[in-house]
């Protein structure tokens, strides 16, 4: 019997009172980021946030819980920009968004921080089970930044993995790992890369022990990245209906997937909110059209939701959450 | 030298070449006025809209004639009307609705608004405002202007088929609002579409926008296009096409890095070029700003080149914001001088591209 799993990629959108208490503390400017060595004071902020978004997901119901990511100014480079052998130059646009992140240029050899560890350590204070991690995936971290160090490409994924394995390893016990993909469809690896792409997530979801899921979004696939995507030794791959369902349900049709599946449901980027039961018909046709009998159905916002509206992404948490119950229900 | 730019010249202006320096638009708010709002804001405050809309003018007048003190050849009223370049315009339009801040980056957000019926035109949205502004400035004032592209993709679309749609639409009521604008007197309109560098696939959607909006806007009514932090490389030459005069371009945050792109290809339209980063709360020397006014002249010649900051300049300081204006200003200046006295080879214009 299928298992669904209500979860988020993560990376939520600061309670309202956190943006203004923040942005006092720390400025409008490209220097006042986080760079992981803030004061007392801010410290202090994030944690009465942290508190406030682990229980919006306790009261939503969600199966899998996040640290919601809130000090990641920079997105899913985060995990970069607050290294050691990292400059943080001009800002830049995050993907085909309104949204911006700080240049990551890698100058030395990187080395993990254990900073999202510490997040990490900070919400299991206040989490009985259920506790997922967040971290980019290799490929696109990779992607994101900007090496001056390693010399090429190849060599530089290899030392981006390493960095989060060695991020990851610091990790206390979680359920789940997941961990963001979109430059896999966003620019996707050519010849090669798309191998070394899949060899580079399994370094790091072999550093953890819990289910890690491979989530893509912004598109489907392209079937030959997604074929070495599936050699990668992850206990699922996140996919996202909301951009593109047809392609996507071609290629689980065309390749398989693995025994578990995740899959964005629910629209990160659009304020129109999704009843549970539209949940629920978006997971049955799913597993129509690939005749899956998959052991767990994480069901998922199909992007990080800072994008939204906090009560518009409180909603959709809450939606997430009941598709999963409906199921539950009807089984 | 004819057309919609020479107007913009000062009767005064020292030098017989010609850099029109101006800015993208917003301005730090004066303490005050932040002031004022969060009192017109209070329920409790004796403070009511004639006090708001005192504190509004009082607020515009000082940033103009702060623009003015700067050297500024045109000036706006640092949009301190505007309580952000989407929201602004939302608020004004019938079918929108909004549910509350996202974050744009780091602490910076706005209340991006939901369209959640058909976009109509209801109040005016920018008439008053130039008014207002064109009585209290003795030099040309530009008006900044969001376009129908941002201002469908930088909300939540429920309703519409498609964002197409939806700009067009919106596209119209632009058009409408411009046909106002110069109905009043305005000759200088910006049309702000910074989302086009989001999704610069969309080039041609903007085509089509711009193509409703200047639809019947007179010939010597200068329209310019205000696009930044993307890839210039994707909407360039296309944007060539675009029926406006004037491209305004965000390029010392990136420290000319792109700058290339527009050599490519020759650049058909006027110039107006970022030359000082909005994004670093240091005023830049006038020699720094020097070098990166002569930066744009080896994209197109002197008399189609604009000096402006990357951006609006409204997260600045406003002591740094001004600063930066006024070395702009002086560096502009200083550079026709030495274009006057022959000092400056110009490796763009005609001559470049005569082959």
């Amino acid at each position: 019997m299928t298992q669904v799993v209500s979860t988020t990629p993560g990376l939520f959108p600061l309670p309202d009172w956190a943006k203004d208490e923040l942005s006092d503390l720390k400025g409008h400017q490209k220097t006042d980021l986080i760079s992981g060595d803030e004061s007392a004071e801010i410290t202090d902020a994030y944690d009465r946030a942290r508190r406030e978004v682990l229980d919006v997901q306790a009261d939503a119901g969600l199966d899998r819980v996040v640290e919601g990511q809130l000090r990641w100014d920079d997105m899913i480079a985060h995990p970069l920009a607050v290294a050691d052998s990292v400059d943080t130059r001009g800002i830049v646009r995050y993907y085909d968004n309104n949204n911006f992140y700080r240049e990551p240029v890698v100058t030395g050899d990187l080395e993990a921080t254990g900073d999202v560890a510490a997040e990490l350590d900070a919400a299991a204070e206040h989490v009985d089970s259920g506790l997922q991690a967040v971290l980019p995936g290799p490929y696109s971290l990779a992607d994101l930044a900007t090496d001056e160090h390693y010399g090429d490409e190849a060599a530089f994924l290899d030392a981006i993995a390493a960095f989060l394995a060695d991020e990851a390893g610091q990790f206390p016990d979680v359920e789940t790992l997941f961990l963001l993909e979109p430059s896999l469809v966003e620019n996707a690896p050519g010849d090669g890369a798309d191998e070394r792409a899949s060899e580079a997530i399994d370094q790091v979801a072999n550093a953890v022990d819990a289910d890690v899921v491979a989530h893509t979004y912004w598109g489907a696939i392209e079937e030959k990245v997604y074929a070495h995507l599936m050699d990668a030794d992850v206990d699922a791959i996140g996919f996202d209906l909301i951009a593109d369902h047809e392609q996507t349900v071609y290629n689980v049709q065309e390749y398989g997937t693995k025994d578990s599946v995740a899959l964005g449901l629910v629209d990160g980027q659009n304020t129109l909110v999704e009843t549970p039961e539209t949940i629920r018909e978006r997971i049955d046709w799913f597993a129509d059209q690939t005749a899956g009998d998959y052991d767990t159905v994480y069901a998922t916002a199909n992007t990080e939701t800072f994008y939204l509206p906090v009560n518009k992404f409180e909603a959709k948490l809450s939606a997430l959450a009941d598709a999963a119950e409906l199921e539950e229900v009807q089984a | 030298m004819t057309g919609p730019r020479e107007q913009f010249r000062p009767e005064d202006h020292p030098n017989d070449h010609f850099l029109l320096t101006t800015v993208v638009g917003s301005y730090p708010k004066p303490k005050w006025h932040d002031r004022a709002r969060e009192l017109f804001e209070d329920e409790d405050a004796d403070f009511g809209s004639d006090e708001w809309e005192e504190a509004k003018d009082d607020a515009a007048r000082l940033i103009t004639e702060e623009h003015e003190r700067s050297g500024l050849d045109v000036v706006v009223d640092g949009e301190m009307r505007r309580n952000e370049m989407v929201e602004y315009f939302a608020e004004r339009i019938d079918g929108y609705e909004f549910n509350g801040r996202v974050k744009v980056w780091g602490h910076n957000y706005y209340d991006k608004p939901s369209v959640t019926d058909e976009v109509e035109y209801d109040e005016e949205w920018l008439v008053s405002e130039y008014e207002f502004t064109s009585s209290v400035a003795s030099r040309p004032v530009k008006v900044p202007i969001t376009g129908p592209y941002t201002l469908a993709n930088w909300a939540f679309n429920e309703v519409y088929e498609d964002e197409e749609a939806l700009a067009y639409d919106l596209a119209d009521l632009v058009n409408e609002e411009i046909e106002a604008l110069v109905e009043a007197g305005a000759r200088y309109i910006q049309i702000d579409e910074p989302a086009l560098a989001t999704t610069p696939d969309d080039h041609a959607i903007v085509g089509e926008c711009l193509e409703r909006i200047a639809d019947e806007v007179p010939d010597d009514v200068r329209l310019g296009l205000h696009v930044c932090y993307g890839d210039y490389s994707r909407i360039y030459p296309e944007i060539l096409d675009y029926p406006v005069h004037e491209f305004d371009l965000e390029l010392a945050n990136g420290d000319y890095e792109q700058l290339d792109v527009f050599k490519e290809h020759e650049f058909t339209k006027d110039f107006a070029m970022g030359v000082t980063d909005v994004h670093v709360a240091e005023v830049e020397s006038v020699e720094e700003i020097k070098a990166n006014i002569k930066k744009g002249l080896e994209v197109v010649p002197p008399e189609r080149l604009t000096v402006s900051p990357d951006c609006g300049v409204k997260l600045l300081p406003r002591d740094v914001a001004y600063g930066k204006m006024e070395n702009m200003v002086q560096a502009a200046r200083e550079v026709e001088e030495e274009l006057d006295a022959g000092e400056i080879d110009v490796v763009a214009g005609p001559e470049a591209s005569a082959d």
